[in-house]
C-alpha cells in the first residue's frame, strides 16, 4: 500500500454479455480514494456507478484491471475473503433499506456484531451507541414494518456503522426518502463521518446527497468524465 | 449460532406456512408410528396367542414331519421315545398324530388333516375337552369356525371320515361334529379336524404313535432324542413373523404418502423462499455471509420443518396413540382370515427404536428436500440478489 489510499482501482473494466455484443459499464476507472472521504459517484442512469460500487465492496468481480480495497487486492479474493472484508471493513446502505424483517431494529444493528463474534457485554453497547447516532435508541424494539422509511434508513445506518467499519459503500441511499427524510440521514452520516473519520462512498443521482459531497466523480458510459473535489461541502442544505 | 438463530426466527416469521408443512409431516409421523405399533401389538399379540394354543413351550417334531409337504404325513409318526413320554404322563407335554385323510362335503372331495390329541390335555389353550364327550357320539370332531364355514357343517351334524391306513387300504367312518370352536390361530383351524388321540391312532392303526409332542411352557427340552428334532418357539414363530412383516410393508404407504406431500410442500416452499427473499440473501452476502453460510441458512430453514413436524407430532400425537394403546384398536370385520391370528382389538405396542428411526428418517429426507433447492442460491450472483433478479 502506498500513501494513505484506502481504495485504489487501476484500468478497472466490467463488461456484461449482452446476446452477440456486450454492455460496458465500466472502461478504464482508475480512481483513488483515501481515509475519512465523504465523496459520491454522480452521473446518469446506466453510467455504473452501482457497478463500480459493487466492485469495491467484493460483491462482484471486474472483467479486468483490479482494485485495491484496504489493503487488499479485490479481484484475487476467494468468496469467503471476500465475506470476511466486508464483515469486518465494509458498511453497506442500500437504497431499499434490505433490514432483516424478522429481527427487531436492536437486532439487526446487532447481526454484524454477532458475525464478528462480538463478546454479548460489549455489543450490548455499540448496539446502544449505534442507535443513539441515528437518533433510535428508543426504537430498539420495532420491528422493520413498523419503522417509516427515514427511520428504516437511519436503523440500517446503525448495521452498516456499529462495527465502525473504515469504508462505507451507500447506494442511492435517499431514493425511497422524501427531502426531510434525505437530510436528515446525510446530516447523519456527515456527522459518523466527521466523528469516527469513516470513508463514505455513495452512488447517487440525488441533488440533496450531491450537495453534502466534498468529492464528485461524475462517470458517464462507465468512464470517469470529471473528478471534482470541494474545500467545504459545496451547496449544503440545497 | 448465528444462523440457527436466524433461521429460527425466519421459519417461526413464515407463520402458518410452517406449521402446515410441518403439520403434512407430522400426520405421516404419527401414522407411521401408530402403524408401527399395531403391526407390533398385532405381532406380539398373535405370538401369545400362537404360543398358548399351537405351539406350546416348542415342540419335538417326527424327523420326517414337515407341515409344508402333507405327502411326508405317511412316514411322519413314531411311538414315543421313553423321556416324551414320560413327560406326557407327567401332563408336561401331549402329543399330537397328524394323519392325511379327506371328506366329502356336498359330494366333493376335500383333502384335509386328522389331527388326534388327547381330550384331557391342558397345554394348549382350545377346547380339545369336547372331544372327550364320548356319549354324545362314537367318533366325535372339533372344529374350527372358518373350517365349519368353510364344509358348511354345523354343530350336531355328521360328516364321514375317510383316511388311508399304512399298506394303502382306504378306511371310512362317520364323524360327528361336537363343537366348532372360534379361534384366532388359523393354523388350528384351516383345513383340519380334531379327534381324540386314541380314536385316531386306532383307526390309522399307529397305537402308542404320534408325529409331534408340545412341550408345556417352560419346560425344560429333553436332550437330543433320535428320530426327533426340537423346535423352539423362535422356530415356530419364525412363519409368523414373516407374515407379519411383509403384511406391514404394505402400510409404509402412510408414512410414504404423508412423507412425499411433506417433502414437495417442503420443496415448493424453499423455491418460493429463495425467489421472494432473494434481495435478502443479497443482503446477507454484503455483510459478511458467505454463500456456504445462506446455504445452511436456508437448508435448516427447511430442516427446522422437520423438528417442528416432530414437536407437533409429539403435541397431539402422543396422547393419541397412548389412547390408542390403551382402548386398542377394533378390528374392522373381514381381516380376520388373513392369516394371522389377530384378537378383536389389536393393542398397539409402541417401540422406541421404531419411532426413532421413523423420525430420523423424516429429519433426513426433509434435510435433503431442503438442500436441493439452496443450488439456486450457489448460482445466485450477490448483485443480481440485491437489485431484486435472479441469475
Ligand atoms: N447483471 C447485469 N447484466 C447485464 N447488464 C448489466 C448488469 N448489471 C448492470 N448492467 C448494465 O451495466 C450498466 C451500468 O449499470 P449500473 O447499475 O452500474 O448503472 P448505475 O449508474 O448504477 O445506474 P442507475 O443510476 O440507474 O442505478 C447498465 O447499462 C446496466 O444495464
Ligand atoms: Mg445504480
Amino acid at each position: 500500500m502506498t500513501g494513505n489510499h484506502l481504495i485504489r482501482t487501476e484500468n478497472l473494466v466490467k463488461t456484461y454479455p449482452m446476446g452477440l455484443s456486450q454492455i460496458t459499464a465500466l472502461n478504464n476507472v482508475s480512481l483513488v480514494f483515501g481515509a475519512g472521504e465523504f465523496s459520491g459517484l454522480v452521473g446518469p442512469s446506466g453510467s455504473g456507478k452501482t457497478t463500480l460500487l459493487n466492485i469495491i465492496g467484493s460483491l462482484d468481480s471486474p472483467t479486468s484491471g483490479g482494485a485495491e480495497v484496504l489493503g487488499r487486492r479485490i479481484e484475487k479474493l476467494s468468496h469467503r475473503e471476500a465475506a470476511e472484508l466486508r464483515n469486518h471493513s465494509i458498511g453497506f446502505i442500500f437504497q431499499t433499506f434490505n433490514l432483516l424483517p424478522v429481527y427487531t431494529a436492536y437486532e439487526n444493528v446487532e447481526f454484524p456484531l454477532l458475525l464478528l463474534k462480538t463478546p454479548a457485554g460489549q455489543r450490548k453497547k455499540m448496539v446502544m451507541e449505534a442507535l443513539e447516532w441515528v437518533g433510535l435508541a428508543d426504537r430498539g424494539r420495532s420491528r422493520p414494518s413498523q419503522l417509516s422509511g427515514g427511520e428504516s434508513q437511519r436503523i440500517a445506518i446503525a448495521r452498516a456503522m456499529v462495527k465502525r467499519p473504515p469504508l462505507l459503500l451507500a447506494d442511492e441511499p435517499t431514493a425511497n426518502l422524501d427531502a426531510e427524510n434525505s437530510h436528515h440521514i446525510l446530516q447523519t452520516m456527515e456527522k459518523l463521518n466527521r466523528e469516527l473519520g469513516t470513508s463514505f462512498l455513495f452512488a447517487t443521482h440525488d441533488e440533496k446527497v450531491i450537495g453534502y459531497l466534498r468529492r464528485k466523480i461524475t462517470l458517464v458510459d462507465g468512464r470517469v468524465a470529471k473528478d471534482e473535489t470541494f474545500p467545504s461541502p459545496a451547496g449544503k442544505g440545497v | 449460532m448465528t444462523i440457527l438463530r436466524l433461521a429460527l426466527r425466519n421459519i417461526i416469521g413464515t407463520g402458518i406456512r410452517a406449521w402446515l408443512n410441518a403439520l403434512i409431516i407430522s400426520i405421516g409421523l404419527v401414522a407411521a408410528t401408530w402403524n408401527q405399533g399395531l403391526v407390533s401389538g398385532m405381532d406380539e399379540q398373535a405370538a401369545q396367542a400362537s404360543q398358548a394354543i399351537e405351539y406350546g413351550g416348542g415342540q419335538f417334531w417326527h424327523e420326517r414331519y414337515d407341515p409344508y409337504d402333507p405327502l411326508t404325513l405317511e412316514d411322519a409318526h413314531a411311538p414315543l421315545p421313553p423321556a416324551l413320554q414320560e413327560l406326557v404322563d407327567n401332563k408336561k407335554a401331549t402329543a399330537i398324530l397328524v394323519v392325511q385323510g379327506s371328506i366329502y362335503p356336498h359330494g366333493r372331495m376335500r383333502s384335509l388333516l386328522l389331527k388326534g390329541i388327547d381330550p384331557g390335555q391342558g397345554i394348549l389353550n382350545f377346547a380339545t375337552a369336547s372331544l372327550a364327550d364320548n356319549a354324545a357320539a362314537e367318533l366325535p370332531i372339533l372344529i374350527g369356525e372358518r373350517m365349519a364355514r368353510a364344509i358348511g357343517l354345523t354343530s350336531g351334524e355328521v360328516i364321514t371320515l375317510r383316511w388311508r391306513e399304512p399298506r394303502g387300504a382306504f378306511n371310512a367312518q362317520d364323524a360327528t361334529v361336537t363343537h366348532i370352536m372360534k379361534t384366532t390361530v388359523s393354523t388350528i383351524d384351516n383345513n383340519q379336524v380334531w379327534l381324540p388321540l386314541a380314536k385316531l391312532q386306532a383307526m390309522a392303526r399307529l397305537p402308542g404313535q404320534a408325529t409331534l409332542v408340545v412341550l408345556a411352557p417352560g419346560t425344560p427340552p429333553p436332550g437330543s432324542l433320535p428320530g426327533w428334532i426340537f423346535r423352539d418357539s423362535d422356530y415356530l414363530m419364525r412363519d409368523l413373523r414373516e407374515l407379519v412383516k411383509t403384511k406391514s410393508y404394505g402400510r409404509v404407504v402412510f408414512l410414504i404418502i404423508f412423507l412425499s406431500l411433506g417433502m414437495l410442500a417442503i420443496f415448493d416452499t424453499q423455491v418460493l423462499a429463495i425467489f421472494r427473499r432473494r434481495r435478502e440473501i443479497g443482503t446477507l452476502v454484503a455483510l459478511g455471509f458467505t454463500r456456504g453460510q445462506v446455504i445452511r441458512l436456508f437448508t435448516l430453514e427447511g430442516a427446522l420443518h422437520g423438528v417442528l413436524a416432530v414437536i407437533l407430532g409429539a403435541l397431539y400425537g402422543l396422547p393419541l396413540l397412548w389412547l390408542q394403546a390403551r382402548a386398542g384398536f377394533a378390528v374392522p370385520a373381514g381381516t380376520e382370515d388373513m392369516g394371522i391370528s389377530i384378537g378383536e382389538r389389536i393393542y398397539p405396542v409402541y417401540s422406541a427404536g421404531l419411532t426413532f428411526s421413523i423420525i430420523l428418517i423424516a429429519m433426513v429426507v426433509t434435510t435433503i428436500v431442503s438442500i436441493m433447492p439452496t443450488r439456486r442460491i450457489a448460482r445466485l450472483k450477490p448483485t443480481d440478489a440485491l437489485r431484486g433478479r435472479m441469475s
